[in-house]
């Protein structure tokens, strides 16, 4: 299982946030920092695993992350998922997002939050894969967008 | 479309969207926190509004500010409200708020019920898959309970999207509704049989659960998952990183050392290299490893090597988990890998050295948990306790190694308990009551306190009989000068100590002073030996009869007690880690005796090579040579200068391995027996349990409870999510033998749709798949019925023709009625008759959507029972006018039940019994459902359509429907007195006008409360939750809190509302009586006759009885009716005689006998609260006397 899901800049400003397990506000954002304090630290050319994040979870759970130019996408999960699969589950979300925001870049995800979650939830649902076929995401995402878009136009 | 731009831009104007709150923020860098203040003000405002796209605008700011750390949990409701719009953008927008921001505790959770599953079965996929998505956020266990049904349906949609979603969401259906999962898994495995995408996740759900059940569909997984793993493998590998190689593969080797330890032990040296790694993630992964893979024989190098680590290491954290992982690999498995323990404890003495290390209580644990356990070191241990204290000054002297100062404890307490091994008591003494001490915590110096009287004990002892008493004077007088000092001390228990000891040493003086003798009576206080006790022991500890655990001594005190005050208990969660020790028992004697013989093999031996000279003089530094190999009792410094310690041991370990190797050798050469139990295992010349312990260390066994049990559910852990789902699947599947779903395990089903206004085509488009299969079953139904009717003719000519040979006769007949009846129940309804049923049982729960007209006309007469069933799904819609106890007799079925009625009685009474095996198997919870069927399984009886919804209250505006309370429940974890009752209402506008702003009240009574969100007052009434256009109706629940149950109780409650229509709009009002009956807080519950008989023996119940009179109905429908309208279940019938079974939710048993013979009922009740049972038989009489 996933537990959560954080998407943060270099200075720990989170542009997303997706747990799938209830913490409370203040808890969250405890988590933020705490997590981005072990990621940041950490050179990029070391490996994108990590353990003993304190407050979430505790020694089943690792963070798996990748950093793309201002960006940490950090996903704590559980001993049941595969790292491998999880990195390369970052990647397709990272490739979707470029490919539904063109050329995607951090303001994207600032500006755009609802969006990014939109397209997360169809990558990722209460915290289990739902689907890493990145064509089969987008079209998903562009369907419901365009019914979005037919909505507005009836008004 | 100009208009539409002005509109938009003059929307605009007013509001801030998501962008525009986004660039505020940034913008106002300084003030962050106060310009987010006024935005939360306007959302505020514009949640007041009744724009649902103003209110989804302000509800999607709420996201982005929860993100930033701001609680919104005060929109709750406004979420709600988005999330029910009708339009798709602002739903998405609701239901992804409450995705990030509801959980279990969230109270309007509850409100979304109905919301939920309306867009459940939406016919827009993705409102659905919307819904599917939220939902996996917040599920809790009512939503779980109450949409479960709704979910497994849409794991058949046509929709692969759907599917995908569906079948997912059911493993966190699982774990918060457990039961569901066993009426659910075959078609969950039916999905393992669906196209790619939908199968991976199907997979996926069902290894998750299967982490609990490894035993079943073994086969059938692997076969997939391996598919599935390679294809991720490879497509993973084309992307992976460099970098995650090395973490991946010692990853892997830690999964390989668990099944080929030796494989991975060789390439130990690679591993130790992977601690100098800049990458702590393999660092750590390394360590991990290393802890599994130590063994006797390279324990002590690798320990080495890490000491050397931990020296280099940089960063207190890393610096630390490598502290941790020393002493778990050297403490694993009860020191299992240790063979020395001399080096053990200098181990443990050189982390001391450690600054600023968080973990000194864990060295401390260690040293006394060696000390205590293992007898044979206690002297090294105290000599080396005894310098410790002597050096505390290094310890504590800089304020930041805090942590280590709890090392101390140990120490004194080690000095203390085992001073009789102390060289110089006087000296550990002197150390121990320094000034400085008091600069410790107070935990640790009030173990010094009482040490410090342990060793005074001990100097007493030794001095005693001398002649010059000087010496035990002299300590008096040290204890008389110091402890003045702990005395003022600031911590009670530090205090309270001191003094004591304080007056007891004065007066040891005076009395030392008139020459009495008094070292016996002092070292009376400290007798008596400390054993270690077992973990879970006090587990294991019979609670004594009549003794209640949960009950309070008394009352529990205010919370607000000060922590500052209480004794820190430092030591009190370590516990020893295994409760069997592995090494055998030998006594010291016999110890002795062994070495001694060894000693004189070796004196006499010409061939043995002893220790050669030249090595022993690396251990020229002085004091060396009196450090014990075999014996153990001669002191050893603490630190020997140029040299670590545990090094010296390390070596000489090495040395003391070589030498009793040879000596196995000369001894095989010799062919000499065997000695000692110890050597069980020759095998190898290197194997593992070739190297013994320098010496047989006894470790003491940890001590049990008398009459304690080796229980296996220990290791269990009570926190694993997973727990609940350790259900039995096997049997599920695999034929006869197996214990087959039983109806109580059924899926709830909702009895009643209030979103009814669907039309026909949508139905059919969203539920397409259930309605084929029906389809089906309605042709089916007809060719069976006809097949029937045929036999039955057949039957009853055969039956005139062969009245004389009637028991010949009748075995032939009853065997294809029956196998009619076995086909007319399966299509009827879930049948409890067999597993080969379940499919269509399944079916039939699936498809509990309002069944098209025509297929329930066809099938109506012949198999009436289905029509009950769907009428509680469909009887409010079709026949809403009418309350529950008006329903009309199947006028079409009449001539089917004239029919029947002629059917002997008498058929044979094995037969009989056979069915009423059936019968006690499955008597369900879904009342009058199970007993309907249960009616029509044993005679094919119709049974006129029950509904349990009845009429509350009604107007010319709106008329409201009460559901006969059946969703009564209890609330675990409550107030123990005190439970909860669900009633459900529906509201159904019956005028030409828009009802809204539904305000539902109801005057508490002392017993019974309606619950209102926290924050509201007692006479606060409750928004329901929507609004009704014309001719709409829908449902909403109130949660009631009721104290006592065994009265029935009326509530008198006011529902008002404002009619809307184009002109006028007025406020209008609905008084109404709330009714809870003594029935409406009993629980269909199943009850096996045994465990029935024993209950009426037990004698508790107190008994009653009632007769009903003129009661013409046949028997099945008499307790249909009791099943169906006072919650009980069948437990055994007999003929016209039957015992039935139902739970009060405050435990109360209710049991009824029914008799019947010639229109009389006599009903024999018994219940363990007599009120109670009144109540209920009033009710049941009630119930009867309308018919």
């Amino acid at each position: 299982m996933i537990k959560a899901i954080l998407i943060f800049n270099n200075h720990g400003k989170p542009r997303l946030i997706r747990f799938y397990q209830y913490f409370a506000e203040d808890m969250q954002q405890q988590i933020i920092r705490e997590t981005f304090h072990l990621v940041s630290k950490r050179d990029d050319n070391v490996c994108n695993f990590l353990e003993g994040g304190s407050l979430i979870g505790g020694s089943d759970y690792k963070l798996i992350y990748r950093h793309y130019a201002t960006l940490y996408f950090v996903f704590c999960v559980d001993s049941s998922e595969s790292e491998l699969g999880i990195l390369d589950l970052i990647q397709v979300f990272v490739e979707t997002l470029d490919k539904c925001f063109e050329n995607v870049c951090e303001l994207d995800l600032i500006f755009h939050m609802d969006k990014v979650h939109y397209i997360l939830q169809e990558v990722v649902m209460g915290g289990m894969v739902l689907e890493t076929n990145m064509n089969e995401i987008v079209a998903q995402v562009e369907l419901q967008n365009r019914m979005e878009k037919s909505e507005v136009s009836d008004q | 479309m100009a208009l539409k731009i002005v509109k938009g831009s003059i929307d605009r104007m007013f509001d801030k969207n998501l962008q525009d709150l986004v660039r505020g923020i940034r913008n106002h860098k300084e003030d962050e926190a106060k310009y987010i203040s006024t935005c939360i003000d306007e959302i505020k405002q514009e949640l007041k509004q009744d724009n649902i796209a103003v209110k989804a605008n302000a509800v999607c700011k709420l996201t982005y500010l929860q993100m930033l750390g701001y609680d919104v949990s005060w929109a709750a409701f406004n979420i709600v409200e988005v999330m029910s719009s009708s339009k798709f953008t602002y739903k998405r927008i609701g239901y992804l708020a409450a995705s990030q921001c509801f959980h279990e505790g969230t109270d309007v959770i509850m409100l979304t019920t109905n919301q939920i599953r309306k867009d459940l079965s939406s016919p827009n996929q993705y409102d659905t898959g919307v819904a599917l998505t939220g939902l996996s956020c917040f599920v809790t266990p009512d939503l779980a309970r109450d949409l479960a049904n709704d979910i497994m349906t849409l794991m058949s949609h046509t929709k692969p999207y759907i599917r995908k979603k569906a079948v997912l969401i059911m493993y966190k259906v699982f774990l918060k509704y457990p039961e569901s999962l066993r009426p659910a898994f075959p078609r969950l495995k039916e999905k393992l049989e669906d196209p790619d995408p939908v199968k991976y996740l199907g997979l996926l759900a069902m290894s998750k659960i299967l982490k609990t059940h490894p035993k079943s569909h073994k086969c059938n997984i692997a076969k997939v998952s391996k598919q599935r793993d390679y294809a991720s493998m490879q497509e993973s590998l084309r992307r992976c990183d460099f970098f995650a190689v090395k973490y991946l593969g010692l990853l892997a080797m830690s999964k390989i050392l668990k099944t080929h330890p030796k494989s991975v032990q060789s390439h130990k040296d690679l591993i130790l290299q992977c601690l100098d790694d800049k990458d702590e993630s393999i660092r750590l992964r390394a360590l991990d490893l290393l802890y599994g893979m130590v063994s006797k024989k390279n324990l002590m190098e690798i320990v080495k090597k890490l000491m050397l680590h931990v020296d280099k290491a940089e960063g207190t954290t890393y610096r630390d988990e490598l502290l941790t992982k020393i002493i778990d690999i050297c403490s694993q498995s009860n020191f299992q890998y240790i063979t020395n323990f001399e080096w053990y404890i200098s181990i443990l003495v050189e982390l001391t050295r450690l600054e600023g290390t968080r973990h000194g209580h864990l060295i401390a644990s260690q040293m006394l948990d060696v000390a205590i356990r293992v007898k044979a070191i206690r002297g090294f241990a105290v000599a080396q306790m005894a310098t410790l204290l002597d050096n505390a000054h290094l310890l504590t002297g800089n304020t930041q190694r805090n942590g280590i100062c709890e090392v101390l404890y140990a120490a004194a307490w080690i000095c203390g308990e085992f001073s009789e091994h102390l060289e110089d008591p006087m000296q550990t003494l002197e150390a121990m009551l320094r000034p400085k001490v008091a600069t410790l915590p107070g935990h640790i110096q009030a173990v010094y306190v009482q040490n410090a009287a342990k060793l005074f004990a001990t100097v007493l002892q030794k001095h005693e009989g001398e002649t010059e008493s000087q010496a035990a004077q002299e300590t008096s007088q040290l204890l008389i000068d110091r402890l003045p000092l702990f005395v003022q001390s600031a911590n009670l228990e530090v205090q309270e100590r001191a003094s004591c000891i304080l007056q007891l040493v004065k007066y040891i003086q005076k009395l030392q002073q008139k020459n009495v003798e008094v070292a016996e009576e002092v070292t009376a206080l400290f007798a008596g030996e400390l054993n270690p006790v077992a973990p879970k022991a006090q587990k294991k500890v019979p609670i004594p009869e009549g003794l209640d655990l949960d009950a309070w001594i008394n009352e529990p005190p205010s919370e607000s007690e000060s922590e500052d005050e209480k004794p820190k208990a430092v030591f009190a969660k370590e516990e020893p880690k295994h409760s069997r020790s592995r090494h055998t028992e030998v006594d010291e004697k016999e110890l002795a005796r062994r070495r001694e013989v060894r000693k004189q093999e070796q004196a006499n031996n010409p061939f043995y090579i002893k220790a050669s000279p030249s090595s022993q003089k690396v251990y020229d530094a002085p004091g060396v040579e009196h450090i014990p190999v075999v014996q153990i009792d001669l002191s050893v410094p603490l630190k020997v200068p140029g040299m670590p310690m545990s090094d010296q041991y390390l070596k000489l370990e090495e040395e003391r391995r070589q030498k009793e190797k040879a000596e196995r050798k000369k001894e095989k050469k010799k062919k000499r027996e065997k000695r000692g139990k110890e050597r069980k295992a020759d095998s190898g010349p290197e194997s593992e349990e070739d190297i013994a312990p320098a010496h047989q260390v006894d470790i003491v066994t940890e001590e049990m409870p008398e009459n304690a049990l080796p229980s296996d559910d220990d290791d269990k852990d009570p926190n694993d999510p997973h727990k609940a789902l350790d259900i039995d699947l096997d049997n599920l599947l695999s034929g006869f033998s197996s214990r087959p779903l039983a109806d109580s395990e059924k899926l709830p089903v909702r009895t009643h749709r209030p979103e009814l206004l669907k039309s026909p085509a949508e139905d059919r488009d969203s539920e397409s798949v259930p309605q084929e299969t029906k389809k089906k079953s309605g042709k089916e139904k007809k060719e069976k019925k006809k097949d029937k009717e045929k036999d039955r003719k057949r039957s009853k000519e055969e039956k005139k023709k062969k009245k004389k040979h009637k028991v010949e006769e009748e075995l032939l007949e009853s065997q294809p009625e029956e196998a009619v009846q076995s086909e007319e129940t399966k299509e009827a309804a879930a049948p409890p008759t067999s597993t080969s049923a379940e499919a269509s049982d399944l079916d039939f729960w699936l498809s509990s959507a309002p069944v098209p007209p025509a297929a329930q006309e066809v099938t109506a007469p012949s198999s009436a029972a289905a029509a009950v069933d769907t009428s509680s799904a469909t009887a409010p819609e079709s026949e809403p006018d009418e309350p529950k106890d008006t329903e009309p007799e199947d006028t079409k079925s009449s001539k089917h039940k004239k029919k029947k009625q002629k059917k002997e009685k008498e058929e044979k009474e094995k037969k009989k019994k056979k069915r009423h095996h059936h019968h006690h198997q499955h008597h369900g919870d879904a009342g009058g459902e199970d007993s309907v069927q249960n009616g029509t399984v044993e005679e094919e009886e119709p049974l006129p359509p029950m509904s349990n919804y009845s009429l509350l209250a009604e107007n010319s505006y709106i008329k409201m429907m009460k559901e006969d309370a059946d969703q009564v429940y209890d609330i675990q974890g409550n107030h123990q007195d005190e439970s909860k009752v669900v009633v459900s209402v529906i509201f159904e506008n019956k005028s030409d006008s828009f009802l809204k702003s539904m305000e539902f009240n109801v005057l508490d009574s002392l017993n019974s409360k309606l619950q209102r969100p926290e924050g509201a007052g007692a006479h606060d009434s409750l928004t329901v939750p929507f609004q009704l256009p014309p001719g709409v109706s829908n449902e909403a629940r109130f949660v009631f809190s009721v104290q006592s149950i065994v009265m029935p109780q009326k509530l008198k409650g006011t529902l008002t509302f404002i009619v809307k229509s184009d002109e006028s709009s007025t406020h209008e009002k609905l008084d109404f009586k709330l009714h809870f009956t003594c029935t409406s807080y009993l629980i269909t519950t199943p009850c096996y006759s045994d465990a029935y008989a024993k209950l009426l023996e037990s004698g508790d119940l107190k008994g009653s009885s009632l007769r009903l009179e003129g009661i013409n109905m046949p028997f099945h429908h008499l307790l249909a009716r009791i099943c169906f309208h006072h919650h009980f279940s069948v437990v055994e019938r007999i003929d016209s005689c039957a015992s039935m079974y139902s739970r009060s939710i405050q435990g109360h048993h209710v049991c009824l006998l029914v008799k019947t013979s010639d229109q009389t009922v006599s009903i024999d009740a018994k219940c363990d609260e007599p009120s109670l049972l009144g109540n209920v038989l009033d009710e049941i009489k009630q119930t009867f006397s309308k018919c």
